[in-house]
């Protein structure tokens, strides 16, 4: 027995110092930054280009060392990264400064009390001369919550080379893309995830729906235009146009497709242009750009808005040093870096107009007319809940039965809005 | 009792007390503070709107055709590797148990795949079985997608938590083997049994506790299998179990109280697969004490 006893008094040892020095870091970080310049963390997703580094380079420069700017990479999956977010958050995490909230968080996040609504000094600053629907996506309960930094919104990309001009609605569309013959002519996304929800909610928007009612309390889902969005959702699915593995496509399968040539239209993001230029030069020669197709000739499409706006989390150490460092991050200069290295679309309105900037999206009037008309996805704390009831309902999109499911939808979404059952 | 006795009895319990009550602490309280919660609507996002809604929580999950797709997609995966680890594990407990030669070798290369972290065996297999990046296609001549539809999907986890456990499936049977006295088997081998006479009619009833054992253990541990899915499907094409469920209703729903009465469910089906062991397990054990005298 008495051999072990020293391992075993070592092994302790070993822990107790493992232990300690874990408590310890924090504490000496803490000390340091008090003596010095805070230093704020900015949790937002990986973003490949280094445009947001050299964001929060420029703005602990501009600060003249009043607070220093680090940034912590989280995945690039929005789901990903909200998971681990709300975790954090929830125990009240001190050391989340500054967060990069997709446009869906808002109502969550501001309900919960986990991010601080926006100075009103300074929020006027902040969302001037920005694409409303953006900064509508960082409002809730008449209040801004963040400060909208960069936008996105699919459109049909198609092969000039093949179509003269591109369909105006999705009857056109897929009657068009029939006549190619070969499954995978259309492209799109119909994985059991938010994509999903995103075409429905644009699809369900062209047709003058909504999901909910504008209390944004109750479900909308009016019938005679979900039964027509279900219908035709079946019948691209069931088109011999679609893709055989349409459900489990999410944006990137639709655009490694489409870079093999074969593909003659999809609707997708606009980094699959930078994306075809790099990767398949001879595809992207071809390439072409237009608005997302309507349901009918007498309204124009609307379209799901994307994007990050920056928040403030509620138990930040310094909320109005942070405030300070959101606004310069979404400020003018570093949206036009996110623009043109990071191929991030501005919530800034004249951005579009800037050269620079139209250099690197020459679909630049498309996009900003699309955003221009964009629609909010459903505005409530529990949009992930209301979402994941869309999404389950909904695929595979082929099983769809327009009637029976447009009633199955609104019972999934209602149960939902009341956190009731799983999903 | 004696003085004596009593006082050592209460020393030994005294001596207990500090490991009850860290059992107590740590098993026990989530244990009851999860059953606690299971009675409230209480989502994280809704600090404020906590209320008690007594059975209403087990009421909704169990009326949830998502709980019960979950409840069979987990049966299908539970039988489909227990069966499988059962017949590989007994085959690598006798090939472990009759090498003569570099015995440790091949005890050491049977023992790895269980010394592999579950994360990254799903990781390896997931690229292994993916149509751009794997070498199954290739080797098969396929061109499948095999985690994009159900039923493969199910393959390729059922093939992981296979070669990932069988290891230990083989561990825990080859100590029921050597269990098993020399001079039986080789009377019986004198009295003229083939090798399959002596392998069905002695090893394998002599080694049925510990076969239950081992079923036991895998069966409690792949009820509630987690990482092998999580990693290759995230539950998507239907492949859902009871643990991806309570992970999605507690860590990405935040909801609290429809969690934790998914967790106490879990519980109740882990407690009832026991219970089911043990009455037939027991049994068993029961006609063998009475053989030995």
């Amino acid at each position: 027995m008495r051999h072990h006893a020293i391992p075993g008094y070592r092994l302790l040892l070993l822990i107790t110092g493992v232990l300690t020095s874990a408590v310890n870091c924090p504490n000496t970080g803490d000390r340091e930054s008090d003596r010095e310049s805070p230093v704020l963390a900015w949790y937002v997703f990986a973003e490949p280009s280094g445009a947001f580094r050299g964001a929060a380079k420029r703005c602990s420069q501009l600060a003249g060392g009043r607070f220093t700017l680090v940034l912590k990479p989280l995945p690039t999956d929005a789901d990903q990264q909200r998971e681990q977010l709300v975790r954090r958050l929830a125990a009240a995490d001190p050391d989340i400064d500054i967060i990069g909230m997709d446009v869906i968080w808002t109502a969550e996040f501001a309900e919960a009390g986990w991010i601080l609504p926006w100075p009103a000094a300074s929020s006027k600053r902040v969302s001037m001369e920005r694409l409303s629907a953006a900064v509508e996506s960082a409002r809730y309960k008449n209040r801004l919550w963040a400060a909208p930094f960069t936008s996105n919104a699919q459109l049909l990309w198609y092969r000039s080379d093949r179509v003269k001009s591109p369909p105006r609605i999705w009857h056109e569309l897929i009657e068009k893309a029939e006549t190619f013959g070969s499954p995978g002519t259309l492209q799109l996304q119909g994985q059991r995830y938010e994509g999903l929800t995103v075409f429905f909610i644009s699809l369900l928007a062209s047709a003058g729906g909504s999901v909910l009612d504008e209390s944004g309390s109750g479900v909308a889902l009016e019938e005679a235009p979900t039964v027509e969005v279900l219908s035709l959702m079946k019948k691209i699915a069931s088109s011999p146009a679609a893709d055989r593995a349409l459900a489990t496509a999410r944006e990137d399968q639709a655009r490694l497709a489409f870079e093999t040539g074969e593909p003659t239209f999809m609707v997708n993001y606009p980094f699959v242009w930078s994306s075809s230029r790099q990767n398949a030069p001879k595809v992207a020669a071809h390439m072409a750009f237009a608005r997302w197709p309507s349901i009918n000739r007498h309204h124009l499409s609307r379209i799901a808005i994307g994007g990050l706006n920056l928040g403030v989390n509620a138990s930040a150490r310094h909320p109005g040093l942070a405030f300070e460092a959101a606004e310069c991050l979404a400020s003018k200069a570093n949206q036009v870096i996110a623009a043109k290295q990071g191929g991030l679309p501005p919530t800034l309105e004249t951005l579009y107009d800037d050269p620079e900037v139209r250099q690197r999206f020459p679909f630049a009037d498309s996009l900003r007319e699309t955003l221009r008309e964009a629609v909010l996805r459903p505005r409530t704390p529990v949009y992930n809940d209301v979402s994941l009831a869309i999404s389950r309902t909904l695929h595979p999109m082929r099983d769809i039965d327009p009637v029976t499911d447009a009633k199955r939808l609104r019972k999934a979404v209602a149960r939902a809005l009341n956190s009731e059952g799983l999903l | 009792m004696n003085p004596g006795g009593r006082d050592e009895r209460r020393l030994g319990w005294l001596l207990c007390a500090p490991a009850v009550v860290a059992m107590l602490v740590v098993t026990a309280y989530p244990i009851l503070y999860a059953i606690w919660l299971s009675l409230f609507r209480y989502d994280l996002r809704f600090p404020d709107h906590r209320e008690f809604i007594g059975l209403a929580n087990y009421a909704s999950v169990l009326t949830s055709e998502v709980w019960w797709q979950a409840l069979v997609n987990t049966l299908i995966i539970t039988a489909g590797s227990v069966v499988f680890e059962l017949v590989f594990g007994i085959a690598l407990a006798l090939l472990m148990h009759l090498t003569t030669v570099g015995r440790r070798i091949v005890r050491t290369a049977v023992l790895v795949p269980y010394a592999t972290i579950t994360v990254v065996a799903a990781l390896a297999w997931k690229f292994a079985f993916d149509p751009t990046t794997g070498f199954i296609n290739g080797l098969l001549g396929l061109e499948n997608a095999w985690l994009t539809e159900r039923w493969s999907a199910f393959f390729v986890i059922i093939f992981t938590e296979i070669w990932k456990t069988t290891p230990f499936m083989a561990l825990l049977l080859l100590a029921g083997l050597t269990l098993i006295p020399e001079d039986l088997v080789r009377a019986a081998r004198v009295d003229g049994a083939s090798t399959w006479q002596r392998f069905w009619r002695i090893i394998l009833p002599l080694m049925k506790p510990t076969v239950l054992v081992a079923l036991l253990f895998r069966t409690l541990d792949a009820f509630r299998i987690f990482d092998t899915v999580y990693v290759q499907t995230r539950g998507a094409q239907d492949t859902e179990t009871v643990s991806i469920v309570g992970y999605n209703t507690l860590i990405v729903r935040l909801n609290l109280g429809l969690g934790s009465a998914v967790s106490v469910l879990i519980f109740c089906g882990v407690l009832l697969i026991a219970f089911l062991f043990i009455k037939g397990f027991g049994a068993s054990l029961h006609e063998q004490r009475e053989d030995r005298p």
